[in-house]
C-alpha cells in the first residue's frame, strides 16, 4: 500500500533522514520506534506531504506521490494526527470534525461516519458545541484522532498519540488503536511507549539518526537483544 | 460636544474601520502578511467610481457594485500574480512583493490618470442629512453603519455556516494542519483575497464619498488605519479586528472633542501613545485569537 524507497529530507542544513526505506500493506499496523531526532516524524510528514524529500520516492497504492502538496495526499486518503494534536483551538468540536470530513463531500458518509465517531469517542457528542481549545487532553486526542477517521482513510498516521496523557487515558488510546486495527484500518504509528505500542502491532521499524536500523514482528524485536538494548531499553516504562 | 450627531458619527466611523481592519486581518491570518497593497485596493475603487460615475450613464448603484467588484478583482489578481509565486519562500519576500504591488499600482494611477485629485460624482444622497431626535444625521453616516452592519453578517454567516468559511477560520489557527485535512491552500487564500478586497471597495465607497475626490496616494491613511485597528484588536483575530476598528474610531473620536484646539493637531500622537498604552497591558491585542487553554481534568 505505502513504500519509501530510500528518502534524504532535510531541515534547512540539518539533514534528518538518510535513506528511509519502509513498506506497509493493506491493513496492517506497522509502528516507527526511535529516540527522539531518531527521524520518525520527519518520515511522517514526508508521507503527509508537509516536508519534500530531495531524494528518494514515495509510493502510495502503486503511485508516486512525492512532491504533491499536503492537500493532494489528504485527497489520496492518507490522514496525519500530528504530534501535540494541531486540533483547532477557535473551533467547536462539530466544526472540526466536519472540517475533517473536507475530502468527503456526500452528506450521507458524513452523518455514517459521525455517527461510527461518536460510537467511538461518546465525549465527543457531549462536547459538540465547545471549542476545541477548551477541551482536556485527552479529549483533544480523541478530537485529533476523529478528525482524522472523518475523511475515511485509507492510511492513518498517529504521532506520538499517547504523549503528555494520563496513563488511564494512554490505556485507551491503544485500546482505540487496536480497535482501529481490527476494523482493518491500515496505520502507520510513531511511539515512544514501546511496551504498549509492540503489544498491538503487527511489524515496527527501528529509527536512529535518520537511518532504519532494524525491523520485525514484535517477538523477533523483543528477543533481539542488541536492538532492545540500543533502542528499547532506557525507553521502557518502568525502566530509567 | 458630545451628542446624538458625535455618536452617530463615531459609531459610523467605527464601523468603517471595522470593516478596513477585517480586509487587513483576513489575510494577516493566514498568510501572516500584512498586505501593504491593501490601501490601493480602495484606490482601485475610487478610480471606477471616478471612470464609471464621470463618463458613463450607468446607475450609481451598478457603478458601487463594479468599485467593488474591481476591488475584489485587484485583490485577486495580485494574489494570483504577486503573491501565489512567493507563498513558499518566505514572509519577507511576500512583504516586500506587497511593497511592490502598492507602489505598483500607485504609480499606474498616477501614469494613467493624473497625480491631481479627480472629482468622484456621487449620488444626492451622500450629501443630504436626516433629522433624528432633533438631530441632523448625514444620510453616508447612516449608510455606513447599516452596510457594516450587513456585511458584518454576511462575513459572520460565511465563516459560520459555510464549510468554505469554517475552513478559512482553521486555516488562521494552523494553515498547515488545514491542507493537511484536503482543503486546498489555493481555494483558501484565493477566498480571503477576495473578502479583503470586497472590503476594500466597500470601503472604497463610504472613504470617498467623505471627500468626493480620488488620488493615486488615497490608499495610505486607511492602511494605516487598518494597521493600527487590528494592531489594537489583535492581529490574529476577526472578532479583534472589529473591536480595533471600533476603539480607533471611539479614541480618535472623543480627542477630537477633548482636546484643546492647540493641541488638536497633535491628535494622531495623542492616538498613537493610547495605543502604546493598549499594547503595554495587552501586547496580543485586546481580543485574544486562540482558544488555547487546555481544560484540566
Amino acid at each position: 500500500m505505502l513504500e519509501l524507497n530510500n528518502i534524504h529530507a532535510r531541515y534547512g542544513a540539518i539533514t534528518a533522514l538518510r535513506g528511509v526505506s519502509i513498506s506497509i500493506s493493506q491493513g496492517e499496523l506497522v509502528a516507527l520506534l526511535g529516540v527522539n531526532g531518531a527521524g520518525k516524524s520527519t518520515t511522517l510528514a514526508s508521507i503527509a506531504g508537509v516536508l519534500r524529500p530531495w531524494q528518494g520516492n514515495i509510493l502510495f497504492e502503486g503511485s508516486s506521490i512525492l512532491g504533491r502538496s499536503p492537500e493532494q495526499i489528504a485527497r489520496r486518503g492518507i490522514s496525519l494526527v500530528p504530534e501535540g494534536r494541531d486540533i483547532f483551538p477557535s473551533l467547536t468540536v462539530e466544526e472540526n470534525l466536519r472540517l475533517g470530513a473536507f475530502t468527503r463531500s456526500e452528506k450521507t458518509e458524513y452523518r455514517r461516519n459521525l455517527g461510527e465517531i461518536f460510537d467511538l469517542f461518546p465525549v465527543l457528542k457531549e462536547r459538540l458545541q465547545q471549542p476545541g481549545g477548551t477541551l482536556s487532553g485527552g479529549e483533544q486526542q480523541q478530537l485529533a484522532i476523529a478528525r482524522a477517521l472523518m475523511s475515511s482513510p485509507r492510511l492513518l498516521m498517529l504521532d506520538e498519540p499517547s504523549l503528555g496523557l494520563a496513563p488511564a487515558l494512554v490505556d485507551q488510546i491503544f485500546e482505540l488503536i487496536a480497535r482501529l486495527h481490527q476494523s482493518h484500518v491500515t496505520i502507520l504509528l510513531v511511539e515512544q511507549n514501546v511496551d504498549r505500542t509492540l503489544e498491538i502491532v503487527d511489524r515496527a521499524y527501528l529509527m536512529n539518526t535518520g537511518l532504519i536500523e532494524g525491523q520485525g514482528t514484535p517477538q523477533q524485536l523483543r528477543t533481539h537483544a542488541d536492538i532492545e538494548g540500543i533502542y528499547m531499553g532506557v525507553h521502557r516504562q518502568g525502566n530509567p | 460636544m458630545i451628542n446624538l450627531e458625535f455618536i452617530i458619527n463615531m459609531i459610523s466611523l467605527g464601523s468603517l474601520y471595522a470593516m478596513l481592519a477585517l480586509g487587513l486581518v483576513i489575510i494577516y491570518g493566514i498568510l501572516r502578511l500584512v498586505n501593504f497593497a491593501y490601501g490601493e485596493l480602495i484606490m482601485i475603487g475610487g478610480y471606477t467610481m471616478f471612470l464609471l460615475a464621470g463618463f458613463t450613464p450607468l446607475p450609481w448603484l451598478v457603478v458601487a457594485v463594479l468599485a467593488v467588484a474591481a476591488a475584489m478583482f485587484t485583490s485577486l489578481f495580485t494574489e494570483l500574480v504577486a503573491f501565489r509565486p512567493v507563498r513558499e519562500k518566505s514572509l519577507t519576500a511576500m512583504l516586500i512583493t506587497s511593497f511592490a504591488v502598492s507602489t505598483l499600482l500607485q504609480n499606474s494611477a498616477l501614469l494613467i490618470i493624473s497625480p491631481r485629485a479627480r472629482a468622484v460624482t456621487l449620488p444626492q444622497i451622500f450629501q443630504t442629512s436626516v433629522m433624528i431626535a432633533g438631530t441632523s444625521v448625514p444620510w453616508r453616516n447612516i449608510l455606513t453603519i447599516v452596510t457594516s452592519i450587513v456585511m458584518l453578517t454576511l462575513l459572520t454567516l460565511l465563516l459560520r455556516r459555510t464549510v468554505l468559511g469554517i475552513a478559512l477560520r482553521a486555516a488562521a489557527d494552523n494553515f498547515t494542519m488545514t491542507r493537511m485535512l484536503g482543503v486546498p491552500a489555493n481555494t483558501v487564500i484565493s477566498a480571503a483575497f477576495a473578502i479583503s478586497g470586497i472590503m476594500a471597495g466597500i470601503v472604497s465607497i463610504f472613504w470617498i464619498a467623505r471627500s468626493a475626490s480620488v488620488t493615486p496616494t488615497i490608499g495610505a491613511p486607511p492602511l494605516l488605519v487598518a494597521f493600527v485597528a487590528t494592531v489594537i484588536g489583535g492581529m490574529r483575530s476577526l472578532t479583534g479586528a472589529v473591536v480595533g476598528g471600533f476603539v480607533y474610531a471611539i479614541i480618535i473620536s472623543l480627542l477630537g472633542v477633548l482636546l484643546p484646539p492647540e493641541l488638536l493637531e497633535f491628535r494622531e500622537a495623542f492616538m498613537f501613545a493610547f495605543v502604546i498604552i493598549i499594547l503595554l497591558f495587552r501586547p496580543e491585542g485586546l481580543v485574544s485569537s486562540k482558544t488555547s487553554v487546555e481544560r484540566v481534568g
